[in-house]
């Protein structure tokens, strides 16, 4: 029986900065929503029919052939901190690791595949990948859904399509993101643009950390919003034609640009945050997304030799709060965190 | 934390500095709608939802619009931004199709990848679904006579 704990000693495949233009889309994610007819919504269902349906998805599931691939968690039988390394993994939704009720998720063991039961929906399917996949990844998820509805009834009307608990999902239920590393537009203040495009287009743009406005680390995920009228391929190619593929060029005119006219700003800022990373005693978790984002652009532009983007990829999910806390074996204090972070850089990049 | 105009959850946090004074004020997103903050939600769906006429003015009739098999209102719905059963896309189909042209670029039509068993079983679905509805009534009012006879009913229509 593998212990969920297991997980911290592997980096889930997607991370590891092997797929197409990884050095500004980090990653693709695909999701699914799904929920099984004849049954009320979870949001509404008592306890009782909240258990039945968990049972309900969770047997027909391990009875596909995917059975071999996977493993199952019941939310309720593993521990808060080990919900949010899931959480911090991107493999199960922060709603699923806190929220109360029966709940699940089935993992495949590399990681790039969690199927998540009573969230939202009955269902979530989701499906992640190193750099820009999404029309593969989409294929794959595909398949899956097949297999999963010959075991199980979908709600589905002609009109709506999948029916989901919130109409901003209904349709072919499919949310497609990918997650984009901008730090050169962000340093030649050209977010506006891209923020002001996306909201035209229809997509939503999200700054990944940072609790405030301002989204620290200049990373962002880039995904659809509508989910009716379109089919999944439309979506999906539209998304890549119309969004990611200009604001990738647009970023790497960017990176060129700081390369020609400021090279020694860009170096300096590259190296005080490789500095800071190698001796500061003290890091908060925002400033670490700042600083790795930094050192993460070095190394793209080969400002910065003899370090691997695994190495940088690793530290944004080892220096997570709960990755950390993991670590240590202790329960953490805000302050006491930010003494051990700053040590388990130091001591990574020792090596 | 608590919304300082109202009792809903604050969910809007945001800090001023006026002649050097410092002041935060915490809202709800409906709050801050009113005061004319511009918030970023994650939700489309509450944009939208305000930009429609607000809960005052609609209609006593729609306010108590619900599901008989999920008894949820639109009252409610519009409050939480979640559905409560699969029927509810009937029960409220008039307000909530206009709902959904506005969240989906106008559309109103699903063109997309549909199941394999398709042909017409949106009417056997919410068939299902009364009959399971039916079956939890009737245990809580212990008329087992009447569960048995609707558990039949369901292994037979789940089988089909």
């Amino acid at each position: 029986m593998k212990n969920v704990s297991d997980i911290y000693n592997r980096t889930s495949d997607w991370m590891d900065g092997s797929g197409p233009m990884s050095d500004i889309v980090l990653s693709s994610r695909i999701r699914l929503a799904r929920n099984i007819a004849g049954y009320l919504f979870f949001s509404h269902a008592d306890q009782e029919q909240q258990s039945d349906l968990l049972e309900y998805v969770r047997r027909r599931i391990m009875t596909t052939e995917l059975k071999d691939e996977l493993w199952y968690l019941n939310m309720a039988k593993i521990r808060s901190l080990e919900r949010h390394m899931l959480a911090e993994r991107h493999l199960i939704s922060r709603r699923l690791a806190e929220s109360q009720g029966a709940r699940g998720v089935a993992l495949s063991h590399d990681e790039s595949l969690a199927l998540m039961v009573n969230e939202e929906d009955h269902l979530r399917v989701q499906m992640l990948a190193s750099g820009l996949q999404l029309e593969e990844t989409y294929e794959h998820i595909n398949r899956i859904d097949s297999l999963l509805e010959e075991k199980m009834e979908y709600a589905f009307s002609p009109k709506y399509g999948y029916l989901t608990a919130c109409p901003t999902n209904v349709g072919t239920g499919l949310r497609v993101s990918v997650m984009l590393h901008l730090p050169a537009l962000k340093m030649t203040e050209q977010m506006g643009k891209v923020f002001r495009a996306a909201k035209e287009m229809r997509l939503a743009v999200r700054g990944l950390y940072g609790e405030g406005s301002e989204p620290i680390g200049d990373f962002y995920q880039l995904s659809n919003q509508t989910t009716l009228g379109k089919s999944e391929t439309d979506i999906i190619e539209q998304l890549i034609s119309l969004a990611v593929e200009p604001i990738v060029e647009y970023e790497r005119r960017a990176r060129d640009k700081l390369l020609k006219d400021r090279l020694t700003v860009l170096d300096d800022k590259i190296h005080r945050a490789l500095g800071t990373l190698r001796h500061a005693r003290l890091i908060s978790s925002e400033e670490t997304a700042y600083l790795l984002s930094l050192v993460r652009l070095g190394i793209n532009l080969e400002r910065i030799k003899g370090i691997q983007l695994t190495v940088v990829n690793e530290l944004f999910l080892l220096t997570q709060p709960a990755h950390l806390q993991h670590h240590y074996q202790k329960k953490l204090t805000a302050d006491s965190r930010d003494e051990l972070r700053a040590e388990f850089i130091r001591e990574r990049f020792r090596n | 934390m608590q919304c300082q105009l109202c009792d809903k959850h604050a969910t809007v946090h945001l800090t001023e500095i006026i002649d050097g004074q410092k002041l935060e004020k915490h809202l709800c997103e409906e709050c801050a709608l009113k005061e004319g903050i511009t918030v970023k939600t994650h939700m489309p769906l509450n944009d939208l939802l305000d930009n429609l006429v607000t809960a005052q003015q609609e209609t006593q009739e729609l306010q108590d619009l619900s599901c008989p098999q999920c008894d949820i209102s639109w009252k409610e719905f519009r409050k939480e931004g979640l559905l409560g059963c699969p029927n509810d896309y009937l029960a409220f189909e008039e307000p909530l199709s206009r709902l959904i042209e506005r969240a989906q670029e106008g559309a109103n039509t699903h063109i997309g990848r549909v199941p394999k068993q398709t042909d017409g079983k949106l009417d056997q679905q919410l068939q299902l679904l009364r009959l399971r509805q039916n079956l939890q009534k009737a245990l809580k009012e212990e008329d087992y006579e009447t569960a048995v006879r609707l558990r039949d009913q369901i292994k037979k229509c789940e089988q089909n």
